[in-house]
């Protein structure tokens, strides 16, 4: 017998959640939404969430379980039980809850709506015939294009939790499957716009975007593949551009950072309100005596370093 | 009130390509009880069929024939020949709004083989294809927002029609509870199938009837019921779809000998025969004992597609297996069965998608249809794969089109507001008020157990008089229900059981049309009648509703290019 800890909240009723436990003997070959609905048929018809196509491609399923988003439909009910054979079920993250498991999704909307995710051709004329796109072009585009918009990623993505105004994974993936196309014209404009407060240089490179994507999208791969995009094009004038620019060049001249250089050269060196709003923390940090030594020295083997670049091209 | 020049129910492939067209110039209204990316056009996986000829010479000739015979002859032809006459450009135009196609090595797009059809001919991407072209549309609808309005998450419970004309619909936010009236000069339904009325289905929890059954209440009669197809391979058990695309691209079905059985069956097409042969074939073999360990599957083998093959053209597919049996494909047999999967029937519309009300074509004004909902009928008695998302993508636009020109110079017809939603109010009413005991879970489950095992790939009198009793005990029940939860707050428990009603009245439409259909044609067989029967039975069924409860009568089919002939393969 397994126990399902689902989290409750119908604020018709009572204005804070909590916690209730349902017994439940797991069918064979059950998936967790399978099991949900055993809840919700037999047990308890008020259980509230959102399910449709129940075979990993609608996105309407996704839950928190232990801790973790993930598609409902999409996973065996035995594999999630923990140490104590429960399995516990909460709303996804970084969105408000409406009613048990059922979240608000319209800041994710909000922001997919802001990467302008529509297709921005060159040409407005009437089709007679398929565009031309190679494989290798397609490819750039397929695995952005798997995304079912289920909210996994925005739950649980660590930079969401302290920055509403971060564009999110999803809406990152989106923005790519146009920056990658090869029919789309605004790849400038898209990347110059993706490097903006929000976007693609908030990203905190955790990763666990790319842990919890159900299907083949890697949000953070996706963002990946937009910095370079954006840096390609010579989109530099941004905090988070010049921040990677100065990584690469003081790895490239002296094989590990120069942690003096990095802050300066991040905010720009004619930017004096943001370098003089550096200066509290620096002091703090000499004061401390954390700050790095004010000689930069190289790393002894920096020649073999300089020579991986030269076999890089770069 | 709220009010819209036009109102479309469904968020598919149909309804978004329907509102693309009419928000050209007018103000549209679209409700989903989903979100538009989550419709289950979304789970169409295999391709869309256009005689391209990317990969083979192809015409629209053959598209014809192929669809013609398909459907067992049962096909309005004049409708099928403007049908797929349009599919490559509504494939060009898809490609031109940014839907994403796996490419030939030139650039083109790519098309594979798929059942019934004898060319090359279903463009893909991957195997989500319906996927890609849904968020394709929706990123359209999105850039054009300041002229469609989505309500994402209401319900539709009614159609507003005065004499012989439609004025709007009652509807009701999910969120919220609230009933609202939403009045337009036109509606168009494009609100899917009902395959959750079978046990084993592909078909998403949403696919209902809410469409079909407030187009019957109505007064609108519905055409073709009978004919529900049954896909090849869903996955035992669950029913969910593991896409013809992997036939298409190779796979063998085996029988519990390890036999590939289709050769007794479909000699000159085996695994790519059209879907109800190779359903009625995996059917046979299990009925006989010749399923896997004696189990009612059959297995799907792609083994010798190989890794590469199977990572580029079927990764999805691949992932579902390893997701929900734990079976990699690369290295083991899938077990499938047959699973509803696609309703022929539906809503009669006339080629332009404007609904009919009777045999003479009709129309009823101000309504529209498209997709699995509509029946115009292109897909007789049997659909071919990779023909639906075309139709959807085919009629939505034409829908939306009529639309255009019907609207052109007409007013809001009238609608009493406080009656229509009294109307709506009062069902909500009656179901919380209802303090029965009987299990609403119990009645589903039933309903769907008689359904496939008295209405499902093998059908004869005596198994369908057995089904329509026991649906009718349910419908008794069902007015004895147990309802939980009485809040107006996202209640998706209320919602389940208007569902359930819906179903349980579709079914026994199904059933009755299918006693009455005595001859087995493309995904209706009668074993008690297992030829067809051209003399007496070469027309589709029309259900009216009657005081006496539903009427059927013939409707012709139009004949033009292709004389029914026998249907071997």
């Amino acid at each position: 017998m397994a126990t399902f800890k689902i989290k409750r909240f119908n604020p018709e009723k009572q204005p804070q959640p909590y916690y209730e436990e349902f017994q439940l003997d797991i069918p064979p070959a059950a998936t967790l939404l399978d099991c949900m609905n055993q809840i919700k048929w037999t047990l308890d018809g008020s259980l509230t969430y959102r399910m449709s196509c129940r075979s990993a491609i609608c996105g309407s399923c996704a839950v928190k379980s232990n801790g973790h988003a993930l598609l409902a439909c999409q996973r065996q009910a035995e594999h999630l039980l923990d140490d104590n054979d429960t399995i516990t079920l909460e709303p996804l993250g970084n969105m408000q809850p409406i009613k048990d498991l059922v979240v608000d999704f319209t800041p994710f909307w909000d922001k997919i709506n802001q990467v302008k995710p529509y297709l921005q051709p060159d040409d407005e004329v009437p089709p007679q015939k398929e565009r031309r796109q190679s494989p290798q072009e397609f490819s750039l585009i397929d695995d952005a294009s798997t995304c079912i918009m289920c909210g996994a990623c925005y739950s649980d993505c660590n930079t969401l939790e302290v920055d509403d105004n971060f564009l999110g994974p999803a809406a990152l993936a989106k923005a790519q499957r146009f920056v990658g196309d090869s029919r789309d014209a605004q790849t400038h404009a898209r990347v110059q716009a993706l490097s903006e407060p929000g976007g693609v240089w908030d990203c905190t490179h955790c990763g666990e975007c790319v842990e919890r994507c159900p299907k083949p999208t890697r949000p953070f791969d996706r963002i990946k593949e937009i910095m370079t995009v954006a840096l390609e094009h010579g989109v530099h004038d941004n905090n988070g551009a010049r921040h990677a620019l100065s990584f690469f060049n003081s790895v490239k001249r002296s094989g590990n950072l120069n942690e003096n250089r990095i802050p300066v050269e991040s905010m720009g060196f004619f930017n004096i309100r943001g370098l003089l709003s550096l200066l509290p923390a620096g002091l703090r940090m000499f004061l401390k005596r954390k700050a790095p030594p004010v000689i930069h020295h190289s790393i002894d083997e920096v020649d073999d370093v300089k020579r991986i670049f030269k076999e890089l091209g770069q | 009130m709220i009010q819209h020049d036009v109102v479309i129910v469904g968020a598919g492939l149909a309804g978004m390509r329907s509102a693309l067209e009419v928000c050209k110039e007018l103000d549209v209204g679209m409700l989903t009880k989903v979100y538009p990316s989550r419709s289950h056009s979304g789970a169409a996986q295999g391709g869309i069929a256009a005689s391209l000829g990317n990969s083979e010479s192809d015409s629209w000739e053959e598209h014809m024939f192929d669809t013609v015979k398909g459907g067992d002859f049962l096909s309005d032809q004049d409708a099928v020949e403007e049908y797929v006459k349009a599919a490559p450009r509504v494939i060009y135009e898809l490609e031109h709004m940014g839907c994403v196609f796996s490419r030939t090595p030139d650039g083109k797009i790519a098309q594979r083989s798929f059942g019934g059809h004898s060319k090359p001919r279903a463009c893909f991407s991957a195997d989500r294809t319906g996927h890609a072209i849904l968020h394709a549309l929706h990123e359209q609808l999105l850039k054009n927002a300041k002229s469609v309005k989505i309500y994402n998450e209401w319900y539709m419970h009614a159609l507003i029609v005065d004499g012989d004309r439609c004025n709007g619909v009652v509807v009701s936010n999910i969120q919220s509870g609230e009933v609202e009236v939403i009045q337009a000069k036109a509606v168009v339904f494009c609100t899917g199938g009902y395959g959750r009325v079978f046990k084993i289905t592909s078909n998403a929890f949403a696919s209902t009837a809410d469409g079909v059954m407030a187009a019957y209440a109505a007064g609108i009669p519905l055409e073709d019921l009978e004919f529900v197809q049954f896909h090849p391979s869903g996955l035992y058990r669950q029913g969910i779809l593991f896409s013809e695309a992997a036939r298409g691209e190779g796979a063998y079905l085996l029988n519990g000998n390890g036999e590939r059985f289709m050769k007794e069956y479909a000699p000159s097409r085996m695994e790519l025969a059209p879907r109800d042969i190779v359903a009625r074939a995996e059917q046979s073999e299990m009925d006989a004992g010749r399923g896997v360990d004696g189990k009612d599957c059959i297995h799907l083998d792609l083994r010798h597609l190989g890794e590469a093959r199977i990572m580029e053209r079927l990764p999805q597919i691949r992932q579902l297996g390893i997701d929900f049996l734990g079976v990699d494909c690369v290295a083991d047999c899938l077990p499938i069965q047959p699973t509803a999967h696609y309703s022929m029937g539906g809503i009669p519309t006339d080629l332009h998608s404007h609904v009919i009300i009777d045999a003479g074509g009709t129309r009823m004004n101000g309504f529209f249809a498209a997709g699995e909902c509509a029946c115009v009928s292109v897909h007789g008695g049997n659909r071919l794969g990779t023909n639906s998302l075309l139709e959807a993508v085919v009629f939505g636009e034409r829908a939306g089109k009529s639309v255009l020109e019907y609207v052109a110079g007409i007013d809001h017809g009238n609608v009493n507001e406080g009656r229509e939603k009294a109307r709506v109010l009062k069902k909500f009413e009656d179901v919380f008020q209802r303090d029965g005991s009987e299990s609403y879970n119990a009645i589903r489950e039933e309903m769907k157990e008689v359904m496939m095992t008295h209405c499902g790939v093998f059908r004869d009198a005596e198994k369908l008089n057995v089904c329509i009793e026991t649906l009718q005990g349910l419908q008794e029940r069902f007015k004895k229900g147990k309802v939980t939860d009485k809040g107006k707050l996202f209640n998706t428990e209320i919602y389940e059981i208007l569902e359930l009603g819906n179903m349980l009245s579709i079914a026994q439409l199904i059933a009755n049309n299918a006693l009455q259909r005595k001859e087995s044609r493309g995904g209706h067989f009668r074993t008690d009648y297992p030829k067809r029967d051209d003399v007496n039975f070469l027309h589709h069924s029309m259900v009216y509703g009657s005081q006496n409860g539903p009427v059927v009568k013939p409707k012709p089919v139009v004949i033009t290019k292709h004389q029914p002939a026998e249907r071997t393969y």
